[in-house]
This record gives structure tokens, C-alpha cells and sequence, in this order.
């Protein structure tokens, strides 16, 4: 992650278009299933045939309301749809059937923690939307022509806007992942960016410190992860800031990110000043949405996750950052309540989820409830083993990751099917055979701290001349002897009262 | 008002249609003499008036219906793609996209 | 053995269905004599698509059905469809080159209705390119000729529907109406049609040319024809966002209700000979003014005073907005159509240039190849009136003006019953006249306009003749949903004269 200039102020806002997991589009009975073959799930309508005619799915509206709701937005009581007039061979009608003057969800804000600290971002509005199709290139360059597949044309969208609130590219990740756990949360979309059911549009420009009017901004387009978000968000300030240091200008303009090259270009199909003559669509009525929809809509949400993060921490006595991590997204509130309710204590579950897990999952890029986790049952035993000392932690660390990287052939065989239910037998039985029971045995470990004390005479010699780390370093020694599963506290013990005599 | 020819290139622009000089002359002529026609309702004083979305609406609530979120549309691809220009594999085909 | 129908192309659908139930005539020989007579009139240019195989098909299909006595009133009579309509079977081309061999997946919901009513399809009808025009100049596919004078437009939009009923090609004809396009043809034809309250016929499956004037309707010879034809395409459709829910009004056919939609025992000085007794009819003095014709003015005269005969009553009233009604209309309806056509652009139907360097070239050209001159006119202004900058002042302010124009409808309601009118200020013009003046053509729009942007039903009925012996229209405007009143009260004209009873010389 690099700083932003010194000198210089970034500004971002963000544009993002949900997918909401409608079954059928939002102005067609066409089903919305991604990977169809092309054109499979164009209905008439979809496709723009003449006589056609749209009718609004009252699901989409629903998880507007819940969007909004969720946010502490406004819900227009009042709302219209308006055609945004453009040409394009994605767009069959010639235009994109969109909100425009009067949204169905208006303000609204979403809290996201960066290092610690709590910020928020205020949105400007949610809007319902169709989605375009897709231009397809592969196999046809040799023809000089592209393909057009229109079955994502018409797959109901909420656009949400946000003011232009971020001020880094962490910040716009941080809030874009904060939307996402949000979203999914809700259940209003899958969250799937590789199929692009969450697609952010950042609007990205820059300041010199101090400056209160606001820079020519671009708006990057096409990314579709978080970590590209923030590259391609990090490339453009580079790319601004570089341009005005050299006497350039920041050009308003719609610029793609290449993932491959890391970089975001102009696209040139979007050159032209565009006026979209928006108007509203004579073929469909205002969209009136009354307080009892709302009440029934609000009666039937999941508990947010601010209101559980609350929960966590007054049921649990966890830290608020603890919390708001723990309810970062539906699947990992949802793992730590099941792994509480097994009994294992609320405090080593969320050591567990907020530590070695969550470090696998960055890595990985993965949720907590992908397959590549170990399953629920191993991890229950996992954790309660370590609680109760029976593992120590290093053990259990050790065992996780090797579990995480499928070494661990003998897992295989004691799961057979990973995802049953294990016996506490079995479980035991496992330990054993991998001979990973933690040394509380008085004598194994004195027997251990005195070789150790033996093969190390010059931190001996430290330690007695009053280096504490040298104390650390003979800890560290009788662990690694003991291959990691020495009770820590009785080593210790044992360490310090030997040294004295 | 009175439109330019600079007006027409950029409205021919705007719609998508190739125009020729010729047309543009006369299309320059007969939209000023439109335009000439429709300026009389600048003169109409329509402060507070909201548009009228829905001519029905003028004696009655007008909303919007909603359908159930329900998969009505069954696979008719070859019959919906008869009148494609150009086809291959289920995709209309059309001269390169640039991006 | 050929048995000798030769008379029955000027009957009424009644007396068609008459003849279909003795068993005078099957379906097939009722569509065969149509089919010969729509293929040997060939120079009125009325028909676009004809396909005897599909039209027999379907009258054996109602012969069947006649014959297992499952039928409605139109089981078995034939009808033709403006070619907006779309069809599964015949080509649509919206008398556009664009939809030059375009086949639908699908019927349109007016279309469909028909069919499931019984009636067979003869083919498809002429008309302005996406329905704009008032002479019918402006088909791709050629004019129309008016079978009165064949030197003489029939008016437009639906000029072919309108020619092919008084030609007597067919018995009964769909149209469409966005600013007269089924009132103003039937007046220069003289022949009957309405155009039904906006929201009441479905505008599924009508090619769209300003979505929110846009409305289909039936033409026939008399009002009690179109009474029969009405009941069949109205209804609620699902596909149609502004279809509006069924209306009580509506639960009894209004076929049925001719006679009574007045009752004439809760009137005291009702009477047989005087079946409109205390009926107010408001005459819009800005509808008599400068540009109508006296013969025109002449001829609505005296259908008003037959009015007063039958027991109605005049009453002078104000639609003070009526020249409004232009510029408003000319804002509204391009804007929409601007939009509503940007899906012609050759990527997925319709037609494609042959030759283009790339993909804005391909478009650009196909869209310049493919639409006609008044429809490129009218998308450059709806994209002008669209655009930044100008939205306020012209589209959004014509759409406040058109607010203006419906209330004024609602303020004369208030002291009648129905408005009647002339509905064009003149009688058919020769072909040419008018083609190089678009606002001349326009302004000959301005009796019909009003209804259109208020969404109210409207009717042209026969009355009279001009000194060029071209046919004059009555326009009769109701209320919003009073289709069945106006049909009755246009029944009780047409019961009382004879104009919609006359036919061209040359098709009698």
C-alpha cells in the first residue's frame, strides 16, 4: 500500500452495482442464472423486439427497501423510472431503463473501520437499474467482429452512490468490502465479483492540500476485486498526480483498469460528451411505495450488523473491534455463533476467527465458508482442545495450517468425508496418533529445560547479567525441543525457577 | 431559436443516423420551421404544474403494477434471433467492439 | 358449383355473422371472397402482406368451430391488421424498410385476442412508417390510395385500414392512434372507428411509436361494428404496465348495451324517436374557427342538429388550449419516438447496410438506410427536445401544457355529455400537396390532437360528403371510459342517416 504524496489530497467516491438475487430479471420473466449459453435466457423483451414492453419485478423493489432501510436511507415514497438514451450493441433498446430525478432509496451511510479507527460514509442515493449485455471477442478476431450475448440485459441492479467521502484507496476498499459484507448480509446479492453480481466504479481525483474546490475526477471502470479496486485506484492517483506535476491536466473521462498491466486507460468507445437524454419512461408508471410496504418489508430483515456487533459485545464481552470484525459479513457471524454454541468459549472462538483464520482467508482471497476451510466439526474440536489444554496453541496453529494446506493425509483418512461430525474418540484417538498432546508432565519438562540450559550456556550467562531476552530466547528453546507442545506456563515457571538457583 | 447546421450534425450524431449535406440543408429548414411552430408554448405560464405521466392520471392515482419475481420465459433462442443480420453460436454478430 | 356472394363486401359484421350462422356462407368462402377482393384491388396499395395459405388456415379452424357451435360474434369473420400490429405469421414491417422482412416471434395481445375471438386474419395493412403521418405518403412500401379518388391520400396513419374497409376489402380493420391515426383515415374514408380511452386496449405487441399517446382500435362501417370489435381487443393485459385494471364499465359487453347505455325510462321526456333526450352535447367553439373548410363546418352542422333531433341538447363550451394542442403534441410524441426507435440500429433485426467500415458506421448507415425521411425529422427533434439544455423548456414544459389541455376536457365535461367536432379541417388532399411541407401536414392534425394528449376516447363517424365528393368525419369525444355511451349515441345517429352506409363507386 503506498501513502498518497505528501502535499496532495486524494478524493474518492464510488459508484457500485449490486446484483440483487432476483430469480427472474427486473423487467422480464427471463431467468437471471449466470454462465447460460449466450442468448439462452433473452427473452422478447429483453432482447428489445418491437411491441415489447417492460413490467417492474416487485422482488427488486423489495431489496431496494431493504438496502435502504439497512443504511438508514430514505425510501422514496415516490420514485420514477427514466430512460438514459445511448447506443450501444449491448444496450438493445437504445436505452438503459434507470432512476434518475427521483431514486427509490435516497442518503443512507455505511460505517467502515480502517486501522482502528471508525469513519463514515455518507451515500448519496440507490437507484434501480437494468443491467447491459456482454460484447464478446474470443474466437472472433479473426473475423474483425465481436459477439453479443444479451442474457445478463435486464438482470436487476441497485446502483449505489456514495459522496465523495474516501480520501485513500484503503478507505475506498475498506468501504467497498464494508457494502459488500453489507449486501450480502442482507441477502440482496451474492456477492460473486468474479461474476460480476458486485462491480465498483470509482470516481478518483486530486488536490493540493488545503484546496477546497474539487479536482477533474475520472471514473474508473471495470474492477472486479478488492484488490484491484485498490490498485487501479492507487495507479490513477499516480497517474493524476504525475500529470499536474508536469504541468498536465486531469481530462474528465472514463478510463478502463487493465489488471494485466496493472493500469487504467482511456476508453476511447466513451470519448464523446454524452447526453443521455434522460426522460421519464413513458412505459411504465411512478413506483409508489407506502409505509405498510416498508413496515412489512423491515418486520421480515435479518438483525444488521451493527445491532448484532452490539450484541457481541454486551453478550460476549468481546472488544468492539472484536465485534465489528466478527460481523464483517453474514458468514463469519453466522460461523462464530455456531462455534459458540458448541460450547466452546465466545473469547477462543474469536481469537481463532479474527486471528489464524482470518490470516488464511486474506490469503487465500477466500470466506469463511468456502470448501477450502477446514470443516466446522474439525475446527470445533480444534478450538475446544486448545481451550481446554489439551493442544497447545502453537500446536493447534500448526495443525490448522497444515489442515489448510491439505497436507495432513492422515485427516483425510479420520474424516473421511470432511464436513461429518467427529467423535470425541476419534478425535482423541487423532491426537495421539499424531502425538501432538501438549507436555504438562512436571518432570518431561524439567527434563527438557535442563538440556536446553545445558546446550545454551551464553544466554545463561545473558540471562544472569540481566538481558531479559535472553530469557525469551531459552522459552523459545524449551518450545522448539519440545516440538511446540510444552504447556507455555509451566515452562515458564519451571525456566524462571531453575535460573534463580 | 433558430437552429444551425451544427445543431443538425450533432442531434444526427446523438441519434445514430448518417446524414447527407444535402439532408442536412433541408432538415435544418424544417426543423426551424417546426421549432418556429412549437416556441408558442414558451408563452404558456405553467408555474406549479407537475407533467402529466400517465393521461389517466389526470382523474385518477396512476402506480406502477409489479409482477411476482417468478421465471415465466422458456429458451426460444432460434426463434428469437430469426431476423439477426449475423449469428454464430447463439451470438448476434456485429463489427468489432472497441473498448 | 360457386354460389353468388357478390354483395357481401358493404354488410355489416352482424349480417356477416347473420350469414355464418343459416349457413348461408362458411368461413372459408367469406375468406376467400375477401382474399379475391383484396388481391384483385391490388392498386389501392391498402394491403402490404397477403398469404392465402394462413388466411384459409385459420377461417377452416373457424369453420370447425362454427361447427361445434363453441363461437363468439366474430367466430369466423374476417379482419386485417395495420401492419404495427405484430404477427407471428405475417411479415410486420411497419411500413418501414427497416422491418423490411421482419417475422415476430410472437402476436401482439390485440391480434392474439382476435384470434382467440374467432376471427381470421387477411393479412396486414398499410400505413405511415412507424405510424407518422397523416396521409399515409410516407410507407416505405408506397401511398395508399383514397378508393373514393384514387388521386386523393386516405389520411394516416392507418390509410390502409381505412381504404381496405371502405373498399370493402375487408369487413372490419385494426388501426392504431397516436394523434388521429384511426379518426382522421376513417373520416377521409368514411368509415367508423374509435379510438378507445388510453390504457384500455393493450399496446403490447404495437410496434411503439410515442408510448404514451399510442392506442389501437377497431375501423369498420358503423358503430355498432366497432362496438363488436371492441369488446374483443379491450381488456386488462398483464404485458402492459399501463393497461388499465378492467373497469366495472366494461363487465357487460358494450355491444349490448346500444340501446340502453341510455336509459331511456329514467327520463321523463325520453321517447322512441327521441332516444337522446336531455343528452348535452358541448360544441368547442375553437373546433369552428379559421383553417376549417365550410363544407366540413357545414356537414358537422347538420349531423349536430340530427343530434338535436334525436333529443340531445347543444352546449356552447371552451377548449381554449386547442392550438396548443400542436406544438405540445410535436414536442411529446417525437421525444418518445426518438427513444422509442434507437432499437432499430441493425445489430439484432431489421435492416443492416451492406457495406461499413465499423460498428458507429454500421448503425449510423443502417439507421440512415433504413427510416424515412418525416421519421428521421421526428427523431432529430425528440433528440433535441431531449437534450441538455433544452429538457425543461420543451419537452418538460409540453408535458405541463398537456396537463393544461386535460383539465380543460375535464372543465367541459362538467357542463356535457360528449364534445363533438369536425376531425380534420379538410377533406382528403391529392397526393403530393402536402408532402414538402411537414408543418402544413402537421396543422391539419389540430381537431384530434387534444384527445390524444388527454388520453380521452374518440370516435370519427360518417357524415357527409364534400363538394369533391370526399367524405366528411364527425368527431365524438367522451369522457374518460365512455366508450360505451359514445358507441351508443354514434348508433343512434347511424340508425337515423345513412352516411356510413354509402361505398365508393368504383367498390360497390
Amino acid at each position: 500500500m503506498s501513502a498518497t504524496p505528501i502535499g496532495w489530497e486524494v478524493v474518492i467516491g464510488l459508484e457500485t452495482h449490486t446484483q440483487l438475487s432476483c430469480a427472474s430479471k427486473i423487467f422480464s420473466g427471463s431467468p437471471t442464472t449466470f454462465g447460460a449459453a449466450p442468448n439462452t435466457q433473452a427473452s422478447v423483451v429483453d432482447l428489445a423486439l418491437p411491441g415489447t414492453l417492460p413490467v417492474l419485478n416487485r422482488d427488486a423493489v423489495e431489496k431496494a427497501i431493504m438496502f435502504g432501510l439497512a443504511v438508514g436511507g430514505t425510501i422514496a415514497p415516490y420514485s420514477v423510472f427514466a430512460r438514459k438514451n445511448y447506443f450501444y450493441p449491448d444496450l438493445p433498446k437504445g436505452y438503459q431503463i434507470s432512476q434518475f430525478e427521483w431514486p427509490v432509496v435516497v442518503g443512507g451511510k455505511v460505517a467502515i473501520v480502517l486501522d482502528g479507527v471508525e469513519k463514515t460514509v455518507q451515500l448519496t442515493r440507490a437507484h434501480l437499474e437494468e443491467d447491459a449485455g456482454k460484447s464478446l471477442h474470443e474466437g472472433l478476431e479473426t473475423m474483425g467482429v465481436s459477439g453479443i450475448d444479451l442474457n445478463r440485459a435486464g438482470t436487476p441492479l441497485l446502483e449505489i452512490v456514495t459522496e465523495p467521502d474516501m480520501r485513500s484507496a484503503a478507505e475506498a476498499v475498506a468501504y467497498a468490502k464494508a457494502l459488500h459484507g453489507l449486501v450480502t448480509w442482507l441477502g440482496i446479492c451474492d456477492g460473486n465479483m468474479q461474476e460480476g453480481s458486485f462491480r465498483c466504479d470509482a470516481n478518483v481525483s486530486v488536490r493540493p492540500t488545503g484546496q477546497k474546490e474539487y479536482g477533474t475526477r475520472c471514473e474508473i471502470k471495470n474492477v472486479n476485486s478488492f484488490r484491484f479496486l485498490e490498485r487501479a485506484i492507487e495507479y490513477e492517483i499516480r497517474r493524476q498526480i504525475e500529470l499536474i506535476e508536469d504541468g498536465g491536466r486531469v481530462v474528465q473521462e472514463t478510463r478502463l483498469y487493465d489488471a494485466d498491466r496493472d493500469e487504467t486507460r482511456s476508453m476511447r468507445s466513451k470519448e464523446d460528451a454524452m447526453d443521455y437524454r434522460y426522460f421519464p419512461d413513458p412505459d411504465l408508471l411512478p413506483l409508489v411505495i407506502d409505509a405498510a410496504w416498508i413496515e412489512r418489508v423491515k418486520s421480515a430483515m435479518p438483525e444488521l450488523p451493527a445491532v448484532m456487533s452490539k450484541r457481541f459485545i454486551s453478550e460476549h464481552h468481546l472488544s468492539s473491534y472484536d465485534a465489528h470484525l466478527l460481523t464483517a459479513s453474514k458468514a463469519t457471524s453466522t460461523y462464530f455463533i455456531n462455534m459458540v454454541a458448541t460450547g466452546v468459549s465466545a473469547k477462543t472462538v474469536t481469537k481463532w476467527i479474527n486471528g489464524e483464520i482470518a490470516n488464511f482467508l486474506n490469503r487465500e482471497g477466500i470466506a469463511i465458508d468456502d470448501p477450502q476451510m477446514p470443516s466446522k466439526h474439525l475446527m470445533m474440536r480444534l478450538m475446544a482442545s486448545e481451550a481446554r489444554g489439551e493442544i497447545t496453541f502453537a500446536s493447534a496453529r500448526n495443525l490448522f495450517r497444515s489442515w489448510c494446506e491439505q497436507l495432513d493425509q492422515q485427516l483425510i483418512k479420520l474424516g473421511e468425508a470432511i464436513g461429518q461430525e467427529i467423535e470425541q474418540s476419534q478425535w482423541q484417538r487423532y491426537l495421539d496418533e499424531k502425538g501432538l498432546r501438549s507436555v504438562s508432565d512436571i518432570s518431561t519438562i524439567e527434563k527438557i529445560v535442563d538440556e536446553v540450559l545445558a546446550a545454551n550456556p551464553k544466554s545463561v550467562e545473558e540471562f544472569k547479567s540481566g538481558k531479559e531476552k535472553a530469557f525469551q530466547s531459552l522459552v523459545g528453546q524449551v518450545m522448539k525441543a519440545s516440538k511446540g507442545k510444552a504447556n507455555p506456563a509451566q515452562a515458564n515457571e519451571i525456566l524462571k525457577k531453575k535460573l534463580s538457583t | 431559436m433558430s437552429l444551425i447546421s451544427d445543431d443538425i450534425h450533432r442531434l444526427a450524431k446523438l441519434a445514430r443516423i448518417d446524414i447527407t449535406p444535402a439532408e442536412t440543408a433541408r432538415m435544418l429548414k424544417e426543423l426551424n420551421n417546426i421549432f418556429s411552430m412549437v416556441e408558442t408554448l414558451q408563452a404558456v405560464d405553467t408555474a406549479g404544474l407537475e407533467p402529466l405521466c400517465h393521461p389517466i392520471a389526470i382523474v385518477q392515482k396512476m402506480q406502477l403494477r409489479l409482477r411476482a419475481d417468478v421465471v415465466t420465459e422458456v429458451e426460444h433462442r432460434e426463434a428469437n434471433m430469426v431476423n439477426a443480420p449475423q449469428q454464430e453460436n447463439g451470438l448476434f454478430l456485429v463489427p468489432k467492439v472497441l473498448e | 358449383m360457386t354460389r353468388d356472394f357478390s354483395s357481401l363486401h358493404h354488410q355489416s359484421l352482424t349480417q356477416l355473422r347473420a350469414a355464418l350462422d343459416t349457413k348461408k356462407i362458411s368461413a372459408l368462402e367469406l375468406a376467400e371472397y375477401f382474399l379475391v377482393r383484396a388481391e384483385t384491388n391490388t392498386d389501392l396499395n391498402a394491403f402490404l402482406h397477403i398469404d392465402r395459405d394462413l388466411t384459409l388456415a385459420e377461417a377452416r379452424a373457424a369453420d370447425a368451430q362454427i361447427a361445434s357451435g363453441n363461437i363468439t360474434a366474430l367466430t369466423g369473420i374476417p379482419i386485417a391488421h395495420k401492419d404495427i400490429f405484430v404477427t407471428q405469421q405475417w411479415r410486420t414491417t411497419a411500413g418501414s424498410r427497416m422491418l423490411e422482412n421482419y417475422v415476430s416471434p410472437f402476436d401482439a395481445t390485440v391480434v392474439e385476442k382476435l384470434k382467440t375471438a374467432g376471427m381470421v386474419c387477411l393479412g396486414k395493412l398499410n400505413c405511415d412508417e412507424f405510424a407518422m403521418g397523416s396521409s399515409n405518403e410516407n410507407s416505405a412500401f408506397g401511398a395508399v390510395k383514397n378508393p373514393w379518388d384514387r388521386s386523393r391520400i386516405p389520411g394516416g396513419s392507418s390509410g390502409g385500414s381505412a381504404a381496405a374497409v371502405a373498399a370493402g376489402l375487408a369487413p372490419a380493420a385494426t388501426g392504431t392512434d397516436t394523434g388521429g391515426s384511426l379518426r382522421q383515415p376513417a373520416a377521409m374514408c368514411g368509415i367508423t372507428a374509435i379510438k378507445p380511452t388510453y390504457g384500455t386496449v393493450s399496446r403490447y405487441g404495437m410496434v411503439a411509436f410515442a408510448s404514451s399517446l399510442d392506442q389501437g382500435g377497431p375501423m369498420a362501417k358503423s358503430a355498432e361494428d366497432c362496438a363488436l370489435l371492441l369488446d374483443a381487443m379491450i381488456g386488462f393485459d398483464a404485458k402492459d404496465s399501463t393497461s388499465v385494471a378492467t373497469l366495472d364499465k366494461y363487465k357487460t359487453p358494450i355491444s349490448a348495451r346500444l340501446l340502453t347505455a341510455f336509459a331511456l325510462t329514467s327520463r321523463a321526456d325520453a321517447s322512441v324517436s327521441r332516444p337522446l333526450a336531455g343528452v348535452r352535447i358541448g360544441v368547442p367553439q375553437e373546433f369552428f374557427g379559421e383553417g376549417l373548410s365550410s363544407e366540413i363546418a357545414q356537414a358537422v352542422d347538420a349531423a349536430l342538429a340530427e343530434f338535436e333531433k334525436l333529443g340531445a341538447v347543444r352546449v356552447e363550451i371552451s377548449l381554449p388550449r386547442t392550438s396548443l394542442s400542436i406544438p405540445v403534441y410535436y414536442v411529446i410524441a417525437p421525444a418518445e419516438a426518438s427513444s422509442n426507435l434507437s432499437r432499430f440500429d441493425g445489430v439484432r433485426y431489421g435492416h443492416r447496410a451492406a457495406e461499413y467500415k465499423n460498428l458507429a458506421d454500421m448503425i449510423g448507415k443502417s439507421r440512415a438506410e433504413g427510416l424515412g425521411a418525416e421519421v428521421k425529422r421526428r427523431i432529430l427533434v425528440g433528440a433535441y427536445v431531449l437534450s441538455h439544455g433544452y429538457y425543461d423548456a420543451y419537452y418538460l414544459q409540453a408535458q405541463k401544457v398537456r396537463r393544461l389541455i386535460s383539465q380543460d376536457f375535464q372543465e367541459a365535461f362538467k357542463k356535457c355529455d360528449f364534445i363533438m367536432g369536425p376531425v380534420a379541417p379538410t377533406t382528403a388532399w391529392k397526393m403530393g400537396e402536402k408532402s414538402n411541407d411537414p408543418v402544413a401536414m402537421y396543422l391539419e392534425d389540430i381537431y384530434t390532437l387534444g384527445v390524444s394528449l388527454a388520453g380521452l376516447p374518440g370516435m370519427s363517424v360518417p357524415c357527409g360528403f364534400g363538394h369533391n365528393g370526399m367524405p366528411i368525419g364527425l368527431q365524438i369525444m367522451g369522457n374518460y371510459f365512455e366508450e360505451a355511451r359514445m358507441l351508443a349515441a354514434a348508433h343512434q345517429y347511424q340508425l337515423a342517416t345513412d352516411w356510413h352506409t354509402r361505398s365508393p363507386e368504383a367498390f360497390q
